[in-house]
């Protein structure tokens, strides 16, 4: 059994979905959802110390041995991921019986949670493959699960929002479906490994920069790289608070890690950085990302809007390590994947306490005074997450935004410095606004009183914030594995 | 439109024909085109052409709503526990080759179930699509 | 014009495609860029299965005396993505039909401006 670890991976939430659809029941499609992410914790974890050290596990679906058959491949950035999706989904799952009360109707729960199932599978099943075309299937298992996800939110702007993601989120699918095959044409494999061999060979490479340009475009489309984040406000504000946490945690994440393993292990990492202005592209793209989403951030009185322009932001810091294409940018980059998935999910799950009390899905900042005596707990939970996401230090925020400016200054980039600094400075500002409105202000006389969210929703709410605290201190995961990954990525020794 | 003889008649000779003929389709997947795709789509085809001719309630009554939803699931499932079958009987995740004592029989017999197993989730996907926009103009709720 | 004539199947994959896309951006009715999408997906498939027909070569399947088959994969894959375009369109005109009925309309300006 333990040797099929890799394909239990995806398979378990593949199955369990199907079976939530049979059995229409409520509890027992919670129950099975929360039983199905802590199990795919668990194999993550067990894949993650197994591949740890520089070896790498492959797996060939269906006995057939790659290039010719799928071959599942646990490196150290897949291990890193998958252990990042599993997580999110472990602490998302529990807290949804409630959540989910307050925003979604009874009858259409069994729904929710099996598309919570297929997206989890589609995820984890983007980040343990190692064939090109299989990541274009499961990338749209988990896009098409999102959007049903995102659509059975309680505002008639969820609809919308739905469909604005899913037009753009489709031609992002599409463009990348398109650079696998001028890369099939070129190669004759979908095979990574293969390709990233074949490729050295290919006479003309017009197709290839083609490829490439089509690839990044696709995925830049899927994981918000700034102009191309259109749809991700709307989404993230609109859909219910347990999907946010879920998403916002992942969704982009992943992207990005294919992005990371085009870049760096199929297409030769000497011609897309020092041939292309790959390098600048991403660097100028992302300044403008943390600067821009930042401002629109600051002047937002929807709270949910707020943080997920705030989101867009911080994917701007991760696609900045990928334009520094060194070391210290890439540990960054890396480990802010997890830091920022813990962070934001840690502030959408408290959000979702907070909806569930107000009985209202629009939470804005001039309705949330005086939460610091009403939800002191959630409060405080908002300040600490709020703070990583500033990148003060002891939190886990401060420890890649640290690796970032490392390796900025490593380039020699001193006004990419100043860019993150300011940014830094705006985010603390959109934060105090929500923190000075929770403490600060006296909430009106005729407000109806309401009281700290349900034991469970806090639990799972605090035990996010704790993890973005444990991350700031206790780096031998978040930092030690980034590393890793990086150099598997940069292919120096470890 | 029930109330036209000639399609009434047409309806009926004509449904056994196509659902003989997604099973034809169905099953010679390995050897032409076909495959459970396409007898997915072909079986449902038969289905809403019954529900076209003779009404939405009695393409209900023929192929109830929950029926369809069940079906649909047990696709996914079956596709999944084919694969598994090939980890308990020693190989991979969807291995065919342990399947049978000759690798090419085990070969056909992966082929085949995982046919089944799509034919079933498409058909009712196919099914459901048609209950749920076909029953929107009448009831807020779907099937 | 050899050129022309070797590459038509490129050349028609780029027209679909850029239409695609131009009516996806350019129209306003919600449907209408539905189809836009439908049609960018459609010159994907193109671009995928009319390089797999080799000049010369026969179905796939191993028979006496020929030497050369056409390359099945790409229908394969191709199978897979038709099946995908087919569940995202079907999504989105869920959508569009629950828009409707939320909004009275499928015009996105007229959506806009009933926003609260």
């Amino acid at each position: 059994m333990v040797d099929h670890l890799p394909a239990l991976q995806v398979v378990l939430p593949l199955i369990a979905a199907p079976l939530i659809i049979l059995v229409r029941h409520r509890g027992f499609a919670w129950l099975t959802t929360t039983a199905v992410s802590y199990a795919c914790l668990v194999i993550a974890i067990l894949l993650a110390t197994r591949a740890g050290g520089g070896g790498a596990i492959s797996y060939a679906i269906g006995s057939w041995q790659p290039p010719l058959g799928i071959e599942y491949r646990v490196d150290a950035l897949s291990s890193f991921v998958l252990v990042l999706v599993s997580l999110t989904a472990s602490f998302v799952a529990p807290y949804a019986h409630r959540s989910l009360g307050a925003e979604v109707a009874r009858d259409r729960h069994y729904i929710l949670y099996a598309m919570y199932c297929l997206c989890l599978a589609g995820l984890l099943g983007i980040t343990i493959t190692g064939d090109a075309f299989n990541i274009f299937v499961f990338l749209e298992i988990s896009s098409l699960a999102m959007y049903v996800l995102i659509a059975l939110g309680q505002s008639r702007k969820a609809l919308v929002a739905a469909y604005q993601y899913m037009l753009m989120g489709t031609v992002g699918a599409t463009f990348y479906v398109i650079g696998v095959g001028l890369l099939y044409l070129m190669t004759g494999t979908l095979n990574l490994a293969d390709m990233a061999i074949r490729l050295q060979s290919v006479g003309d490479v017009r197709p290839v920069f083609a490829a490439l340009a089509f690839i990044t475009v696709g995925i830049g489309l899927k994981l918000a790289l700034f102009p191309l984040h259109q749809w991700l406000p709307n989404a993230y504000a609109y859909a219910p608070s347990m999907v946010t946490a879920f998403v916002a945690a992942t969704g982009t994440k992943v992207s990005v890690y294919v992005l990371l393993r085009f870049y760096f292990n199929v297409f030769d990492p000497a011609v897309v950085f020092e041939e292309l202005p790959t390098r600048e592209t991403f660097v100028v793209l992302s300044v403008a990302a943390m600067i821009v989403a930042s401002l629109v951030a600051l002047y937002e009185h929807d709270i949910k809007r707020l943080f997920a322009w705030s989101s867009v932001a911080q994917i701007g810091y991760v696609t900045l390590g990928i334009g520094l294409d060194n070391e210290a940018g890439l540990t960054g980059s890396i480990s802010h994947l997890l830091n920022h998935g813990v962070t934001k999910g840690a502030i959408f799950v408290l959000l979702g306490g907070i909806v569930l009390r107000m009985g209202t899905a629009r939470v804005t900042v001039d309705s949330i005074v005086g939460l610091g005596r009403r939800m002191p707990l959630t409060a405080f939970g908002l300040v600490i997450a709020g703070l990583s996401l500033i990148g003060v230090p002891g939190t886990a925020g401060f420890i890649s935004k640290w690796y970032l400016i490392t390796g900025a200054l490593d380039r020699g980039m001193w006004w990419v410095v100043a860019a993150v600094v300011v940014s830094s400075i705006i985010a603390f500002a959109y934060v105090w606004r929500v923190v000075e409105a929770a403490y600060w202000r006296p909430p009106p006389a005729a407000a109806e009183p309401y009281g700290e969210a349900p034991a469970g929703m806090l639990v799972a709410a605090l035990g996010m914030v704790a993890l973005c605290v444990y991350f700031g201190f206790e780096t031998s995961f978040s930092i030690g594995g980034a590393r890793e990954a990086a150099h598997l990525l940069l292919g120096s020794a470890p | 439109m029930k109330s036209d003889i000639i399609l009434r008649v047409i309806a009926k000779l004509l449904m056994p024909f196509t659902l003989i003929f997604a099973l034809y389709v169905q099953f010679h997947g390995d050897f032409g085109p076909g495959g459970g795709f396409q007898a997915g789509v072909i079986a449902a085809a038969a289905v809403v052409f019954y529900s076209i001719i003779f009404g939405l309630e009695a393409g209900r009554r023929l192929v109830p709503g929950w029926v369809v939803e069940k079906v649909l699931a047990t696709g996914v499932l079956v596709y999944a526990v084919t694969g598994l079958a090939g980890i308990a009987l020693g190989g991979n995740y969807l291995d065919y080759f342990v399947l049978d004592a000759d690798p090419v029989t085990g070969q056909h017999r992966g082929i085949f179930w995982v046919e089944v197993g799509v034919a079933l989730t498409v058909s009712g996907v196919m099914i459901k699509l048609f209950y749920m926009f076909a029953g929107r103009s009448r009831e807020p709720e779907d099937a | 014009m050899s050129a022309i004539a070797g590459h038509f199947s490129y050349g028609i994959t780029v027209f679909l495609m850029v239409a695609g896309l131009y009516i996806l951006m350019a129209r306003a009715n919600l449907l209408k860029k539905l189809i836009g999408l439908a049609l960018m997906q459609t010159s994907v498939y193109l671009l995928y299965i009319a390089p797999g027909k080799l000049i010369g070569g026969t179905a796939p399947i191993i028979a006496e005396g020929f030497e050369r088959y056409s390359n099945p994969l790409p229908h394969v894959l191709i199978l897979t993505a038709i099946v995908v375009g087919v569940a995202t369109l079907a999504l989105g005109l869920a959508l569009v039909v629950r828009i409707r009925e939320a909004y009275g309309s499928i015009e996105e300006d007229e959506i806009l401006e009933r926003e609260d």
